[in-house]
């Protein structure tokens, strides 16, 4: 699996993405700098990571959706290649148009550093075969702007079209507003694009992968991707 | 040529920091204040051009990058002193 990850000023979570790419795939991810127009030939994946990019200035991912890089994303996620958004990358993938809806500031105006559950919907995608559907995971969240918001309608086409990957739930899998703490509409944790090959999501998979942290319930997400290339290979 | 583009949330998209700012009104015992909602202010200068040009470059601008449509409205004011 040939993955790029994506550098804007202000990212902060480039490493951590990078480290659990290479751990589960053993092959190191090429870092991209935002003013290229070209990703490296030959990605299968891109990786939008987490950060403040730009400083949150205008709104968060604002300003990075209209990088240079972004329109080599764009062209990447047009031919079918896969993308995924983590936290900020998630902000900057709504902003540029690759999906709906954007993220607004949490419902109790907190920035939210904690461990979150999160429903596993479908196990049908590239980025979730290392799951079951139904499964529930605890990763952790760091946000201030995490609050899904899109319009009535665009919510009723997405959840219609099974675009709803990744949502907050308790311990269980039930939905429960006390765990939905940033208040996202129909508890939205992660959404993928028409042609299920973007995703963006609030939470850090990366940063469960490793015993030594107390979970390894991010390590399918990547696992997952590399079974999927290994198989379309 | 001064221009100014007032970015502001549309009705029912939920604003936290207009509730807070709300909130912290009432607490300081400022009568009357029955909502508020906040906004933004972008006051832009233009290069020589005509009204009808800094409308079209405005409305370009605010499309592209300073309003959100998805949740923001924006209104152009040309020529604001």
């Amino acid at each position: 699996m040939k993955a790029a990850v994506v550098i804007f000023p202000g990212s902060n979570r480039e490493r951590d993405v990078a480290r659990a790419l290479k751990l589960v795939s053993g092959r190191e991810p090429t870092m991209v700098w935002h003013a290229d127009h070209e990703l490296p030939q030959g990605t299968d994946l891109v990786v939008l990571p987490g950060g403040f990019s730009y400083g949150d200035y205008l709104r968060c991912g604002a300003i990075a959706a209209r990088a240079p890089i972004m329109d080599a994303v764009r062209k990447h996620a047009a031919g079918g290649g896969l993308v995924i958004g983590i936290c900020n990358g998630f902000q900057i993938l709504c902003e540029s148009g690759l999906l709906p809806g954007i993220l607004q500031r949490n419902v109790g105006l907190k920035f939210l550093c904690k461990d979150v559950f999160l429903k596993v919907e479908r196990s049908d995608t590239p980025f979730t075969r290392g799951y079951n559907a139904g499964q529930v995971i605890r990763v952790p969240v760091a946000h201030g702007e995490g609050n899904y918001f899109a319009s009535a309608e665009t919510l009723e086409q997405i959840e219609k079209e099974g675009r709803v990957l990744f949502r907050y739930t308790d311990v269980d899998g039930k939905r429960d507003a006390k765990w939905n703490a940033n208040g996202a509409s129909n508890a939205i944790a992660g959404v993928l694009s028409e042609k299920l090959n973007v995703l963006g999501l609030m939470p850090h998979p990366e940063n469960h992968v490793e015993e030594s942290i107390g979970s390894t319930d991010g390590r399918g997400l990547f696992a997952g991707l590399v079974a999927h290339f290994a198989q379309a290979a | 040529m001064k221009a100014r583009v007032t970015v502001t949330l549309k009705n029912g998209v939920l604003d936290p920091q207009g509730k807070a700012i709300e909130g912290a009104l009432t607490s300081l015992n400022v009568a009357g204040v029955k909502s508020v909602r906040q906004g933004k202010v972008f006051d832009i200068e233009l290069a020589g051009t005509s009204p009808e040009q800094a409308e079209a470059v405005l409305k370009d601008a605010a499309e592209k990058l300073l309003a959100n449509t998805i949740i923001e409205n924006y209104r152009i004011e040309v020529g604001a002193d």
